[in-house]
């Protein structure tokens, strides 16, 4: 699967432009500042609904602009999809397949798999839980559609149950029978995505120690732990016990919005212990994962967009990434670059088709 | 919107304030009005204004009445033993124009959404519970009919109305949810068509 045709209007910096991709390799290079990063989000955002950098959408809207539309065509063999995306000051934002708007966004979310590697990555390692949280959500969600159903609706479910434990706290009073109205089908969509979570790792671990060894040359064991309440089979009783709690925080402190997981290496907290090197391959592996999983669940490979990597990654990392590209094992791929002859005398050495676009020239 | 005078954008954004109106229909229905004789307007001023202060609600069923017990509650011909629990006056009328149910009706106010500020309390729900307490021996209620709509928010007020019901030991049932009459089973929803099956009806 691949992105043949990209027209913009309206979004971020852009005040419209047009480009026609190659199939493989598309280096998007020109000076800082210029926009080569808000076209890769332009393509984030026409696959997932969203930007990977911006969580409010009317900021993705150009600067005094009323109005964005992203609009794609997706090549898949023979087929071709028109998929475009707009938004609109104070309306809800709509996505389109071939003019056809969806009735829900998330019906759209993981038909054309994307994943992308940008330079703040390593905050995943570095930052809190949440950061962790919303990267496995993203990758579970294009994975696979019944985990953003339950997912959502178990978000839909928790903010009622926190806004109903405000109004008892506001009210002073108290309603069992209410708040077990809540208990039940949170509990029960806890351990339905529980299920999805574990049974995910299962299979995503492997892979991250197999690209991690790739990429590092080294020895080093790596280890990619879910930890999760809701595992204990006394889960149930424990949220309820919790209950008192819950209602002095106006908040509700058990479920799985408190998973985590634990990154390691030699058996060592990864963020504690590990280089800056070793934190970087595990996070490039961590998406190399994803997009193998993608890969084989689609049965299509995703789009990769590298965010600044020449500049980011050693020589090695670097190699390897070219190595991959070259192999075939990754499809379309899109990077870009500050400095053209940089990416030029790196991508020169790739026997794939190497397109090179000029981001900002003509239209600034 | 530029307006010739004042008065008229004061009309227009009263009328716009209406749900389903826009600026562009407000000014219509002013220029409208203002084309008609005055006693029109003074005529739909006045319905408007006796229907907001002297509208009542039904001290049983909460619905909209003309004096302290709505029509349907008063009226000899309804079953009083059969409840149906609905959102809004606007459900009963739907109920209504079916005539198929002659049972009376609990109007609630409204449905359980936290995120929107509206809890249990703010429903007329312990009147409910009160309304099949007070039910005397000889009238008990056989049945209360939950005809929420099929929405996380109604399952839950249903939920949580089950609950509630309980303890008065009066059945509980809930409206069917399915395929509509005339409707293609291969352009319904595969939740609706999955829990059609599951709620399947036999043959007699």
């Amino acid at each position: 699967m691949w992105l043949e045709k990209l027209h913009l209007t309206h979004f971020k910096n852009y005040e419209a432009g047009s480009y026609t991709f190659g199939e493989r390799v598309n280096c998007l290079v020109g000076q800082n500042g210029s926009g080569k990063t808000n076209l890769l989000d332009a393509i984030y955002f026409l696959a997932l609904t969203k930007s990977a950098f911006q969580n409010q959408d009317a900021l993705t809207i150009q600067h005094e602009a009323d109005f964005l539309v992203l609009d794609g065509i997706f090549r898949d063999g023979t087929r071709r999809t028109q998929i475009t995306g707009s938004l609109q000051r104070g309306q809800r934002k709509v996505m389109m397949a071939d003019k056809k708007a969806y009735d829900r966004l998330s019906d759209h979310i993981g038909r054309f798999p994307v994943v992308l590697i940008a330079p703040d990555d390593t905050d995943l390692v570095r930052d809190g839980s949440e950061e962790r949280r919303r990267f496995f959500d993203g990758v579970l969600a294009q994975l696979t559609p019944a985990y953003l159903d339950d997912f959502l609706q178990y978000n839909k479910i928790l903010s009622q149950r926190n806004s109903l434990l405000k109004i008892f706290a506001e009210r002073n009073y108290l309603d069992e029978d209410m708040l077990e109205t809540y208990n039940e089908p949170l509990i029960a969509l806890a351990q339905r995505i529980y299920e999805h979570r574990r049974r995910f790792m299962e299979h995503f671990l492997p892979l991250v120690g197999r690209y991690y060894a790739y990429l590092s040359n080294e020895r080093e064991r790596v280890d990619l732990i879910y930890e999760s309440e809701v595992a204990r089979p006394d889960f149930p009783t424990e949220f309820r016990k919790h209950r008192s709690r819950d209602l002095h925080a106006q908040r509700t402190s058990k479920g799985i919005h408190k998973d985590d997981y634990v990154f390691e290496i030699d058996g060592r907290a990864l963020r504690k212990f590990g280089s800056q090197g070793q934190q970087k391959s595990f996070v490039i592996a961590l998406k190399l994962a994803q997009y193998e999983l993608l890969a084989l669940e689609k049965e299509t490979q995703p789009i990769l967009l590298l965010d600044d990597i020449f500049d980011k990654l050693d020589d090695l990392r670097i190699h390897k990434l070219i190595e991959m590209i070259d192999s075939g094992s990754l499809g379309q791929v899109f990077i870009t670059d500050a400095r053209p002859e940089r990416s030029h005398r790196i991508l020169d050495q790739v026997a794939a088709d190497v397109r090179f676009f000029e981001i900002g020239k003509s239209y600034e | 919107m530029n307006y010739p005078s004042r008065l008229i954008e004061d009309a227009v954004n009263e009328i716009a304030k209406l749900p389903g109106i826009g600026k562009k229909t407000a000014l219509r229905l002013a220029l409208h009005l203002l084309k008609r004789d005055e006693e029109q307007t003074r005529a739909l001023s006045d319905a408007l204004l006796s229907m907001r202060t002297q509208t009542q609600f039904c001290r049983q069923c909460h619905n909209i009445a003309d004096g302290e017990l709505c029509a349907i509650c008063s009226s000899t011909k309804r079953d009083a033993s059969l409840i149906c629990v609905v959102v809004d006056t606007r459900d009963v009328l739907a109920i209504e124009n079916t005539s198929q149910y002659h049972g009376h009706y609990h109007v609630l106010g409204g449905i359980i959404s936290p995120l929107e500020g509206i809890g249990p309390a703010d429903l007329h729900i312990e009147s409910l519970v009160r309304r099949l307490q007070q039910a005397s021996e000889q009238e008990p209620v056989r049945e209360i009919i939950l005809a929420l709509s099929p929405t996380m928010e109604g399952d839950t007020t249903a939920f949580y109305l089950q609950k509630k019901l309980k303890p008065t030991g009066v059945k509980v049932s809930t409206i069917a949810r399915g395929i509509p009459i005339g409707g293609d089973l291969e352009y319904a929803d595969e939740i609706t068509l999955g829990r059609s099956i599951v709620s399947r009806v036999a043959y007699d």
